[in-house]
């Protein structure tokens, strides 16, 4: 059970905490840090009980931080870096034709490597594809494992066998280690969105955070939701409790929604600042804050 | 020996004071300067030793021209400021 929550934003990263009231517990804002500065990501490490935040300075570049005692104090470390350039090699994005740098410009993603390689981090990771579907590209290319963009991926504790993608086109899930993808058409209110989250010990439990369509990234009807399915995607439930359900615009980006080790308690943030904990699965919301910088990244740890 | 100052928005972030460094060239007397302050380096430099794309620095008032080498020329009592490009607002 996590009782604490890294949020970073668009400008600092918040610690929020979860306090035991009079009346029943409450999540609050217990520390902000970095204020004023682009924090990509934060990663607590229960490995070796550390926690990351990876800055972008713009001016200054990107750069790493970490704590030893769970946030209270930072010290910079090593940033991820490209070696040198090969002379001559001319190496070009397909899209733009502009040159590669070799430059990290932006520590958009950063995971914890395996339990048995403590101080391992990954700041990227990639999936076979096969299964998926770009609705974006020619017919003849739509399978094409080499064009799909699929957002997020995340893998259930205890069957590592099963993974969920939200996709660019919709869900995907997986049952045999991410070898092959089938699609999940089900998904209510809509099937496009950034984040999903799968419960750690029950491959069928799954949460996303819908907005209509990749032309409108917004909530469906403005209405702010979570979709969990409990049944491996066959049938989804709308959950809204607690949460805005009139002229609410918030998008919520795929790092900005997480589960806790137990799968009872989960934390989304969105573009507009708001910050939303659920004790019971999604069933309810408690609205922590509403007025916080864009938020990139929620974790428990 | 040539005098580096760095811009005061990135003091907040690692300290890098006014230091006096020999050299014949924009990189001889960087290179100088951020051997006694290695976590400046990351600030104004690259992954390639090239200078940050929203950094610039000047030498004598003239910004340098060799971006990616730093091959411009520094005086000897050149004067080499380190400051942020105005780039967007």
């Amino acid at each position: 059970m996590s009782d604490r929550l890294f949020v970073a934003t668009r400008n600092g990263v918040f610690t929020v905490a979860r306090r035991t009231g009079r009346a029943r517990p409450r999540w609050t804002i217990a520390r902000a840090q970095f204020l004023g500065d682009n924090a990509s990501m934060v990663l607590p490490d229960r490995r070796e009980g550390s926690v990351y935040v990876a800055l972008g300075h713009g001016h200054f570049g990107v750069k790493l931080h970490r704590s030893q005692d769970g946030g209270r104090s930072w010290e910079p470390c090593a940033t991820p870096a490209y070696p040198p350039k090969p002379e001559g090699l001319d190496e070009r994005e397909p899209n733009s034709g502009r040159p590669i740098l070799w430059n990290t410009e932006l520590v958009w993603a950063l995971e914890r490597g395996h339990e048995s390689e403590p101080g391992t981090l990954w700041c990227g990771t990639s999936c076979q594809a096969d299964g998926m579907r770009a609705a974006y590209m020619p017919p003849e290319r739509q399978g094409d494992p080499d064009v799909q963009d699929p957002h997020h991926m995340v893998q259930c504790r205890a069957n590592p066998d099963v993974l969920w993608v939200q996709h660019h086109n919709g869900v995907f899930r997986s049952t045999d280690g991410a070898v092959s993808w089938h699609e999940i058409e089900t998904v209510k209110p809509a099937a496009f969105g950034f984040a999903v989250a799968v419960h750690p010990d029950d491959p069928d439990t799954a949460w996303f955070v819908p907005g209509v369509s990749d032309k409108h990234r917004i909530p469906v009807k403005g209405r702010v939701a979570v979709a969990r399915t409990r049944n491996g995607g066959r049938s989804f439930q709308v959950l809204t409790q607690g949460l805005p359900q009139i002229h609410a615009y918030d998008l919520t980006y795929r790092h900005g929604l997480d589960v806790d080790e137990t799968g009872d308690r989960l934390a989304f943030g969105t573009t507009t600042g708001s910050l939303w904990v659920s004790e019971d699965q999604g069933d309810s919301w408690e609205t922590v804050a509403e007025h916080l910088p864009p938020v990139y990244c929620v974790r428990f740890g | 020996m040539a005098r580096v100052t760095f811009t005061q928005n990135m003091q907040r972030h690692v300290p890098s004071p006014p230091a006096d460094a020999p050299g014949a060239t924009v990189r001889e007397v960087l290179e100088r300067v951020f051997a006694l302050n290695p976590p400046a380096r990351d600030y104004v430099l690259d992954d390639q030793g090239a200078v940050r794309r929203h950094m610039v620095v000047f030498v004598n008032g003239h910004q340098i021209r060799d971006r990616v080498g730093l091959s411009d020329l520094v005086p000897p009592d050149g004067e080499v400021h380190v400051m942020q490009a105005l780039s967007g607002g």
